[in-house]
């Protein structure tokens, strides 16, 4: 367990290392089928009040980041998200069932067991580049898989 | 290529654990059953006025054959409307139904769960089957004309709809309800969830308290 979450860290750990912004846990579920858009989630923690601006991966032709809304009738809506404001002391967690990044026009179909380098750009903190591991298609988190 | 071991290993754990946790479920189960006949333990879906919600459909299924509710008659049902260009929300609810239906155990055969595409245009059978066997090698796929598809969206009062997106896939997302409908062997309403809601294995165990029931009242 140690050794699993050890291994991620070092994996999502920011190349940034001056960032004020560090991106933990972040991972995206296999495609199912080729061109279909894939979600990639994680986790964002900041010293001092900052904006993510912008996504990049060279997997993905564009990447957004999406919300989820559910109306009174429980009717679902995918929000797409601009600018995502983070604050000192309150970590941003995409997790599946709420928000994610969407990653379209895919290059390749995404392979569990793989990863690839996705850009995160803010406002303060710059460009920050992590490894995002491609965990099952039914993966619910970073670290656990339901069976 | 360190954690590979180390994530075979937890899957090990993970599994005894499941394991046990079935075990306690099944246990809890009975006790559930006891307590019935005391107090009926309040349901935990909320419900939409489940009188108008029916199973009710003629669509195609994932390996070709033309199916409507009569196929499923006698069993249970766990319905979930989606389309597979979804990014999140199918496939995260599809994961879920697949942890309830191996949380079910053996009882998971009195159960068919269907996951019915709201974008049949591009859900054909063929993309139907390379989906569903993603998630679990019991999950029906059903498709069929838009007019099939509207009709047994509107038979569980589900609601769906087209809205154009330049980015994505086609120009186009849709966007629908994320329930499950549990429906009980007569394709009557009996239940609705959504993932966020409850573990599955609050599911689960409504469901095998379902299934108890109903073998009492028999």
């Amino acid at each position: 367990m140690k050794l699993l979450t050890a291994s991620l860290l070092t994996f999502a750990w920011p190349l940034a290392a001056q960032a004020e912004i560090i991106v933990t846990d972040a991972w995206a579920r296999a495609s199912v089928l080729a061109s279909r858009p894939g979600a990639a989630y994680l986790t964002l923690t900041s010293d001092e009040p900052d904006r993510l601006l912008e996504v990049t991966s060279p997997v993905a032709g564009h990447v957004m980041l999406h919300g989820v809304e559910t109306d009174s009738a429980g009717v679902t809506r995918m929000v797409h998200i601009v600018d995502l404001d983070v604050s000192p002391g309150t970590p941003v967690t995409l997790a599946p069932g709420d928000s994610h990044l969407m990653l379209m026009d895919l290059s390749r179909k995404l392979e569990e067991g793989e990863s690839f380098p996705m850009t995160l750009v803010f406002e303060g903190a710059g460009e920050v580049t992590v490894d995002v591991p491609v965990l099952g298609p039914g993966a619910m988190g970073p670290t656990e898989e339901r069976p | 290529m360190i954690s590979k071991p180390t994530t075979q290993t937890l899957r090990h754990v993970r599994l005894a654990l499941w394991a046990g946790a079935a075990a306690l479920l099944l246990l809890a189960g009975g006790a559930l059953t006891v307590r019935t006949y005391m107090a009926p333990p309040a349901p935990r879906a909320t419900s939409v006025g489940e009188a108008d919600i029916r199973s009710e459909f003629a669509l195609m299924d994932h390996t070709g054959r033309a199916v409507t509710e009569a196929d499923f008659a006698g069993r249970w049902q766990l319905v979930f409307f989606g389309f597979t260009h979804c990014p999140d929300i199918c496939p995260t609810t599809l994961a879920y139904m697949a942890s309830v239906l191996d949380l079910l155990g053996p009882q998971a055969d009195r159960v068919a769960p269907l996951f019915i595409t709201v974008d049949p245009v591009r859900d054909t059978v063929p993309v139907m089957a390379e989906y569903v066997s993603a998630f679990h090698p019991r999950l029906d796929g059903l498709t069929g004309t838009e007019a099939q598809v509207a009709e047994a969206a509107q038979a569980f009062r589900t609601w769906y709809e087209r809205v154009e997106e330049k980015t994505a896939p086609d120009g186009y997302m849709m966007a629908h309800a994320g329930h499950i409908y549990l429906m009980d062997p007569d394709g009557r309403f009996e239940a609705v969830f959504q993932e966020r809601d409850q573990p599955p294995e609050a599911v689960a165990k409504e469901i095998l308290m379902q299934i108890e029931k109903e073998e009492q009242q028999e």
